[in-house]
């Protein structure tokens, strides 16, 4: 196959004719397109022809630049016409001649302020939908519940023990492990800062108060949004990509009572578990560096935590996990509910989840901080 | 005029999780034919597709396309080879983060070195050749109907003027009218640009209406290959179920009285 090239000029009569050659398709397009270019803006005849006898291969590539150049030549107001025009090759010339080429222009794109300003305000008013649509998933939960209370068969109780199995067992030995890192970090960084002052046996008292009461739940909260609430996201999606939830709502089910209240309570039941076990692992690290780092030895750990830690130390930290256990599995379940058709859109929804997730169980840390301050907890 | 093969399949023996699936298929697929692809559910019809395109790997046997084995082929060739044949995935297999247009273009992109305008103008080409308004090419594969989709994705085939087309159950899923515009269509580009089609369906209408042959698949073989006449002839059983079944007849009276 020789490369297609457009073929100098003759003159004949009053008129120019053209003539194409070679191999007019895909491969060559690339190097044909500057020809025609070139041959529409350098021709000043009033009638132009174009001869494609001697074309071997043609294909949609070809015949559409043999098209363009007629066509901008007819819109210059010139006479152009197409001849030498092989039978086999007439059906396609006749689709490519038919098609329109109307494409809407490009939504004009406003100013970058006021894109800037467009895009900060549909933030803001996204962040209200979004509150409005955690109340709303927390109503409709609200309603499965009272639901389910009054005919308790109908609780899936399978559903939750399965989802319990996921985010709770299955997530006890990451957690385990994080938990007495973090709490060994902690102690480690207490003894070597307060060494200076004497005061290594405060650094029970700061590790004790910090994990029972803050960084115990804060840890397996994250962890647990990181790695439940995005799965609830990405299931929900995927199953509302695939039409699963309206297959389910046509057959009568709610799918707030079949597919999220199993999830969200076994989120509620497992993260204070989770947050238990992950405090003592803390403290347990925490003792494990002061005795191996500090030299503060295992008995009398024991002794200054318990004069340093009470009980309401403990409740603190244990009340806030099953809220903050529901926020992540409203978040997660919302934003599942929310995924449109695209691949893209299902990668977008558990990002936010987790983010939005993670945000809020920080925000209902602080509230709860003020509160317990509040009551002098 | 001795018929070209595009597709030459020698003794074909694939396996899929310990199972035989095909054993021994021997297949060839002429320039400019359609050649309708047809077998019970789970026969192995997609398998076939998948293993000549090369998504999966074959125990034994020999594929040879435009004359080239696929197996000797060095990957400068089998990219060629690639560029030279253009897939219709049975859902579409629209790329959900593009546009329509970027969809059809993502190939011309990838293989061609054309200026970004005669790139956008094959594009809307090919979807006006395909039957859709041009206005289509800034929508997303996600706000189109089914029947949309099949054609956009047949425009995304088409994208690079390939000699070979493969169709996996191109009609399903679609109205009997939309299917039946579906088929004429193919027939129409196919005509226009004398590729080869190898259509994997079970639409005994787009069987009658634009298949010059019809390849039958049953216990890891072809069964028969030739035309209608051949397959409504034959005395196997599953043909004679196949071809003169309650569907089947109705389909041909439709087709007679036409």
């Amino acid at each position: 196959m020789t490369a297609g090239i457009l073929l100098s000029s003759q003159t004949r009569g009053d008129w120019i004719e053209l003539s194409a050659a070679g191999s007019w398709t895909a491969e060559y397009a690339g190097a044909i397109e500057p020809q025609v270019d070139a041959a529409t803006r350098d021709i000043t005849a009033r009638s132009i022809a174009i001869n494609i006898a001697r074309v071997e291969y043609l294909d949609t590539y070809g015949a559409w630049l043999i098209e363009r150049t007629i066509r901008s030549w007819k819109t210059q107001g010139r006479e152009a016409r197409l001849v030498g025009l092989r039978e086999d090759y007439r059906g396609l010339f006749e689709k490519v001649h038919s098609g329109t080429q109307t494409l809407s222009p490009p939504e004009p794109r406003p100013n970058s302020i006021i894109a800037t300003l467009e895009s900060v305000g549909r933030t803001m008013a996204a962040v209200g939908t979004d509150l409005v649509q955690l109340a709303q998933m927390l109503g409709s939960l609200l309603v499965a519940v009272k639901r389910v209370a009054l005919r308790p068969t109908t609780f899936r109780f399978t559903s939750m023990v399965h989802h319990l199995e996921r985010v709770g067992w299955r997530a006890v030995p990451i957690v385990l492990l994080i938990t007495v890192l973090i709490g060994a970090i902690l102690a480690q960084q207490g003894i070597f800062h307060f060494r200076k002052f004497g005061a290594d046996i405060y650094v029970i008292d700061m590790v004790g108060v910090l994990v029972l009461r803050e960084v115990g739940v804060l840890i397996v909260c994250i962890m647990v949004a990181g790695r439940s609430g995005s799965s609830y996201t990405a299931e929900l999606g995927a199953m509302r990509m695939r039409e699963e939830i309206d297959a389910l709502r046509t057959m009568g089910f709610d799918p707030v009572e079949v597919l999220i209240l199993p999830r969200i309570l076994a989120l509620v039941i497992a993260v204070p578990v989770l947050t238990f076990l992950g405090s003592m692992a803390a403290l347990y690290g925490g003792g494990l560096v002061s005795w191996l780092y500090g030299g503060i030895q295992p008995e009398v750990f024991l002794t200054r935590l318990r004069e340093a830690v009470t009980s309401t130390t403990f409740e603190v930290g244990m009340i806030k996990a099953p809220f903050m256990a529901l926020v992540i599995g409203l978040v997660a379940c919302v934003e599942g509910l929310q995924v449109q058709g695209s691949a893209e859109s299902l990668g977008e929804k558990t990002t936010n989840s987790v983010v939005k997730a993670i945000f809020l169980v920080i925000v209902l840390d602080g509230i709860f901080a003020m509160f317990f301050a509040s009551i002098g907890m | 005029m001795a018929k070209e093969s595009v597709i030459e399949v020698r003794d074909l023996v694939v396996d899929l999780k310990g199972n035989r699936v095909l054993n021994g298929v021997n297949l060839d697929v002429y320039r400019g034919e359609i050649l309708g692809f047809v077998g019970a559910s789970g026969a192995g019809k997609s398998v076939l597709t998948r293993t000549i395109v090369g998504l999966l790997p074959k125990q034994r046997g020999r594929i040879d396309v435009f004359g080239v084995n696929l197996d000797e082929a060095g990957e400068m060739q089998r990219q060629e080879i690639e560029r030279r044949w253009g897939i219709l995935f049975q859902q579409g297999a629209l790329f959900s983060s593009l546009t329509v247009g970027e969809n059809v273009e993502f190939p011309i992109k990838e293989y061609l070195d054309v200026s970004d305008r005669l790139m956008t103008e094959i594009a809307i080409t090919k979807l006006e050749m395909v039957g859709l308004k041009p206005d289509v090419y800034r929508k997303y594969p996600s706000e189109l109907s089914g029947g949309m989709i099949k054609r956009v994705a047949l425009a995304r085939a088409l994208a690079l003027d390939p000699e070979i087309l493969f169709l996996d159950e191109p009609t399903s899923g679609l109205d009997p009218i939309s299917a039946g515009d579906f088929d004429q269509l193919i027939l129409t580009l196919q005509r226009v640009s004398s590729i080869a089609v190898f259509m994997v369906t079970h639409d005994l209408d787009s069987l009658h209406t634009i298949c010059d042959r019809i390849a039958v698949l049953g216990d890891g073989k072809i069964i028969e290959a030739g035309t209608m006449d051949t397959m409504l002839a034959s005395q196997h059983p599953w043909l004679k179920a196949y071809f003169h079944g309650v569907r089947a007849r109705s389909g041909l009276k439709a087709a007679a009285s036409n």
